[in-house]
C-alpha cells in the first residue's frame, strides 16, 4: 500500500499548481534566480511535464550584484534543459538613468521596475515564484495564486478567498497573477527536498573559506560591489550563504556543513530565520517586505 | 536533532470569536513547539516593550500586515507551519473579526481539523455557534474546541463542563459528528504543548497531543482524476525514446488506481484500462489520493483537460443541472438570473442561476426566503450550466462536491460551493425538513 510521506505531498501539491496555471493561462514565466527555492521550484515544473520540456521560458532579473558563480550556475541549468531565458537588468536602467544607484548600494528593492516591465513586454500573465509563506510575515497571508494589477501592485486587503485545490487565475488583460508553487514549504521542508532529490545548487550553499567583513552583525564578502570600509576588518573564514541575493546585501554564515547532510542538520539545529540571519534588505523596517511586495516585488 | 522527514502532514484551521485569544493560542503553538526563532521572538519582545505591554504579546507572531498590527486586529487568513517529531502542520489562521464566515469558509475548506476556541467565562456565543456551523457545512473531519482563559475562571471545573456541555448541544444540533473538548490557556500555556498540573480534574492529552494523535486517514473512495492536461512532448521529448509518449496530467482527488484497472472517462462514457502511472520518470504500480501523476491508458482516447478519469462502478453521472449549498463571498449580492463560472476539478463552464432557494440563518440553523445573499450568508442555489461536470454529493466526496462561481467579466471568485447531489430540472426537491446543512 503507498503511503505518502509530507514531501511527498508537497511535491504534488506543487506539480499539481504549476500544471493547472499552465492548463488555465497563455504566456507562463518562471523567475529563476539559482537560489535554492527557484531551483526547488524548476525541479518540479520539470517532473510536472516529463518526458517534455518545459513549455514557458526563465526570467531572471539581474541586479548587476549576482554572485559570479551562481549565474554561471543559472547559465549551466538553462542549457541542460533546453531552457529560454528572458534577463531584465538593473544596470540597464541605471545607465540610461531610468533607475538612480541608491545611496546604501543595495540594488534590491530597485528590481521590481526592471521585473513589471519585463512582464509588460513579454506579456507574461502568470508568473512562477519561488516565495514560502514561512519565510516572512507578510508573505504568510499571500495567497497560492495571487492576483497583481496593471501597475503590478499587491493588495493585501482583497485578495481573493483560495478555496479547497480549485485555484482561479482569471484576470482582466494587463493584469497578471503570480503563482507560488512552494506556498506550504518551509525552508527544512526545501533542504529536505534537496537531500531527497539529489538537487544540485550553487556552491555557495555549503561551506567554503571565503575572504569576508563584518557589517550590521553579518558577514559580507568581499566584492567590487560590496569593498570593505576602511575601518572594516578582512578575514577569511569558512562560511556558507542560507539564501543568494544580491552580494552587497546579503550575509553570510559561519558554517562547516559542506554537504546536504550536514546542512540539514544546522538547518534544524538554527535559531534564527534565513532572512532574519542573511538579509539586510528585510530589517529596514516591521513592514519591508510588505510594502515592496504591495509595489510588485516578488 | 533527527534530520529525517516528519512522517505525515495535517492541515489545520484554528477558529475564534472576537478577543478569544486565538492569535495567543497559534503564538504559543508555535513558541512552545520550538517553530518561532529567535530573531522574531527579538523582534516580538522588543514591540511589545514599545507598546508598553507588561507581557510578550504572541499575537504579534501572526499579525502580518501593517493594518493588522496598528488596529491590532487580524484580517486576513494566515499560513504557518510548525512540525514535531511525528507530524508537520500546515496551519491556516482564520481570524474572527471581519468577515469571519469568508475566512473560516476558506480555512476550513482544505482541513483536517478545527481547533476553534471558546472564553471558558463566556461559553457558546453567536459566533460559536457559526463557526461550529461552518465546520459541519464543510465537513471537516475532527473538530476540537480548545476553552480558553481557564486561569480567569480559577480553573473551576464546574465552568469548564458547563461551557463543554454547553458545546456538545450545539454540535449534536448540528450534526457534527466528533467534537473533542479541553480546557487552555493560551496565555500562561497550560494544556497547550505539556499537560497542566493546574486542571487536575481534567486528565485528557494537551492540545498537541491530540493533534500529533488525529486520525487523519482518508475515507477510501472511488478513484477520481481530473485531467488536468495532455503530455505529448512529441518532438520536445527531452529524450528522442518518448516521442510518441502520451498521458494525462493531473492529481488524484480520491481513492486510488492500478495499473490495469477498468477506467471510465467521462463526461464521454468511454471505457479504458490503465497502461501506466509515470512520476517524472518513475514507474509506478499503484497511485493514491494527492499523488500528482500521469496516467497512460491502454486505448487511443481523444480528452483533453476537464475529462474525469474514473472507476467504473461508482462514477459520477454528467450533470448540467445543480443544486447547492453556496456562501457568498463577493460584495456584489447574488441574484436569481445572475451569470456565472463554475469551476469544478478541472473543468470550467458557464451557468445560470435559476432559482435562490433561500438562505441559511445559522442562528436559528432554518432556511429563510430571500431575493438575494449578500456578501458572507449562506444559501442555497439551483444552477442550469452550459455543459455537464461530473459533480457528487459534498457530503459523500469533499472533492468531488466542491466548486468555485467566478464573475465572468472580472474573473473574481464570487462563491465556495457545495454540491447537494443533482437531480433533472425541474424535478420537485425535498423540501419536508431544514435543508440546512
Amino acid at each position: 500500500m503507498t503511503t505518502l510521506t509530507h514531501l511527498d505531498i508537497l511535491e504534488a501539491e506543487g506539480i499539481h499548481i504549476i500544471r493547472e496555471a499552465v492548463a488555465e493561462l497563455e504566456r507562463p514565466v518562471l523567475l529563476f534566480s539559482g537560489g535554492k527555492d527557484s531551483v526547488v521550484m524548476l525541479h518540479l515544473a520539470a517532473k510536472a511535464f516529463w518526458p517534455g520540456r518545459l513549455p514557458f521560458p526563465l526570467l531572471h532579473v539581474d541586479t548587476g550584484h549576482n554572485f559570479p558563480e551562481v549565474l554561471a550556475y543559472r547559465d549551466a541549468v538553462v542549457e541542460r534543459l533546453g531552457l529560454r531565458l528572458v534577463v531584465a537588468r538593473v544596470q540597464d536602467y541605471i545607465d540610461d538613468g531610468r533607475l538612480l544607484e541608491r545611496t546604501d548600494g543595495t540594488r534590491n528593492p530597485l528590481q521590481t521596475q526592471p521585473l513589471l516591465d519585463a512582464i509588460a513586454d513579454h506579456r507574461f500573465d502568470a508568473v512562477f515564484g519561488g516565495g514560502r509563506r514561512d519565510e516572512e510575515k507578510a508573505r504568510a497571508k499571500e495567497r497560492v495564486v495571487s492576483l497583481r494589477d496593471e501597475f503590478g501592485q499587491w493588495d493585501p486587503r482583497n485578495q481573493r478567498p483560495e478555496l479547497w485545490n480549485l485555484y482561479n487565475p482569471r484576470h482582466r488583460p494587463g493584469e497578471h497573477v503570480r503563482v507560488f508553487p512552494l506556498s506550504n514549504w518551509t525552508e527544512l521542508d526545501v533542504w529536505h527536498y534537496i537531500a531527497r532529490e539529489q538537487i544540485d545548487l550553487p556552491g555557495l550553499y555549503y561551506a567554503h573559506d571565503r575572504d569576508v567583513f563584518l557589517r550590521d552583525g553579518m558577514w559580507l564578502a568581499v566584492s567590487e560591489v560590496s569593498p570593505p570600509r576602511p575601518t572594516e576588518r578582512v578575514e577569511t573564514r569558512r562560511v556558507r550563504y542560507r539564501t543568494v541575493g544580491d552580494m552587497s546585501c546579503t550575509g553570510a554564515v559561519e558554517s562547516e556543513a559542506s554537504s546536504v547532510e550536514d546542512v540539514l542538520i544546522e538547518v534544524a539545529a538554527t535559531r534564527v530565520t534565513e532572512r532574519g540571519a542573511t538579509r539586510a534588505d528585510d530589517r529596514i523596517t516591521e513592514a519591508a517586505m510588505e510594502d515592496r511586495k504591495k509595489e510588485g516585488y516578488f | 536533532m533527527s534530520a529525517s522527514p516528519p512522517r505525515s502532514l495535517v492541515r489545520l484551521a484554528t477558529a475564534g470569536s472576537v478577543d478569544d485569544g486565538k492569535s495567543t493560542l497559534v503564538g504559543r503553538l508555535l513558541h512552545d513547539s520550538k517553530s518561532v526563532l529567535t530573531d522574531q521572538l527579538d523582534a516580538v519582545e522588543r514591540v511589545s516593550r514599545e507598546r508598553g505591554l507588561g507581557h510578550v504579546d504572541l499575537a504579534l507572531l501572526t499579525d502580518g500586515l501593517r493594518a493588522e498590527r496598528e488596529q491590532g486586529i487580524t484580517i486576513d487568513v494566515a499560513y504557518r507551519y510548525f512540525a514535531t517529531a511525528t507530524r508537520t502542520f500546515i496551519l491556516a489562521d482564520c481570524p474572527g473579526h471581519v468577515q469571519y464566515t469568508r475566512n473560516t469558509v476558506t480555512g476550513s475548506s482544505t482541513a483536517d481539523v478545527l481547533v476553534l476556541l471558546v472564553d471558558a467565562r463566556k461559553g457558546g456565543l453567536e459566533q460559536t455557534r457559526r463557526h461550529l456551523a461552518v465546520a459541519a457545512l464543510l465537513r471537516v473531519p475532527q473538530v476540537i474546541v480548545a476553552i480558553n482563559k481557564i486561569d480567569l475562571v480559577d480553573y473551576d471545573e464546574q465552568r469548564y463542563l458547563a461551557v463543554a456541555g454547553e458545546l456538545a448541544g450545539i454540535a449534536a444540533d448540528l450534526g457534527l459528528g466528533s467534537l473533542v473538548t479541553l480546557p487552555v490557556s493560551a496565555l500562561v500555556g497550560d494544556n497547550i504543548v505539556e499537560r497542566s498540573t493546574r486542571t487536575p480534574w481534567y486528565d485528557g492529552p494537551s492540545l498537541l497531543e491530540l493533534l500529533e494523535n488525529l486520525e487523519v486517514a482518508s475515507v477510501e473512495e472511488g478513484f477520481r482524476f481530473g485531467v488536468q492536461l495532455t503530455l505529448r512532448p512529441q518532438s520536445a521529448a527531452l529524450d528522442p525514446r518518448h516521442d510518441e509518449y502520451r498521458g494525462y496530467g493531473g492529481i488524484v482527488a480520491s481513492g486510488r488506481v492500478r495499473v490495469g484497472d477498468k477506467i471510465v472517462v467521462l463526461p464521454e462514457g468511454v471505457h479504458s484500462r490503465i497502461a501506466g502511472i509515470d512520476l517524472a520518470g518513475a514507474s509506478l504500480e499503484e497511485s493514491v489520493a494527492g499523488q500528482s501523476v500521469s496516467l497512460r491508458l491502454t486505448d487511443e482516447v481523444d480528452l483533453a483537460r476537464g475529462a474525469l478519469i474514473s472507476s467504473v462502478a461508482d462514477a459520477p453521472t454528467p450533470t448540467q443541472d445543480v443544486d447547492a449549498m453556496v456562501c457568498w463571498l463577493a460584495e456584489r449580492p447574488l441574484r436569481t438570473s445572475a451569470r456565472v463560472l463554475l469551476k469544478h476539478s478541472t473543468r470550467t463552464v458557464q451557468g445560470v442561476v435559476r432559482e435562490l432557494r433561500g438562505r441559511l440563518d445559522l442562528d436559528a440553523m432554518a432556511p429563510v426566503a430571500t431575493d438575494t445573499l449578500e456578501l458572507n450568508d449562506i444559501g442555497r442555489i439551483r444552477l442550469r450550466l452550459a455543459a455537464p461536470i461530473l459533480a457528487e454529493d459534498y457530503t459523500t466526496s469533499r472533492t468531488g462536491g466542491a466548486f468555485l462561481l467566478i464573475d465572468p467579466q472580472t474573473g473574481q471568485t464570487l462563491a465556495a460551493g457545495m454540491v447537494r447531489g443533482h437531480q433533472a430540472f425541474g424535478d420537485s426537491f425535498d423540501d419536508s425538513q431544514s435543508w440546512s446543512i
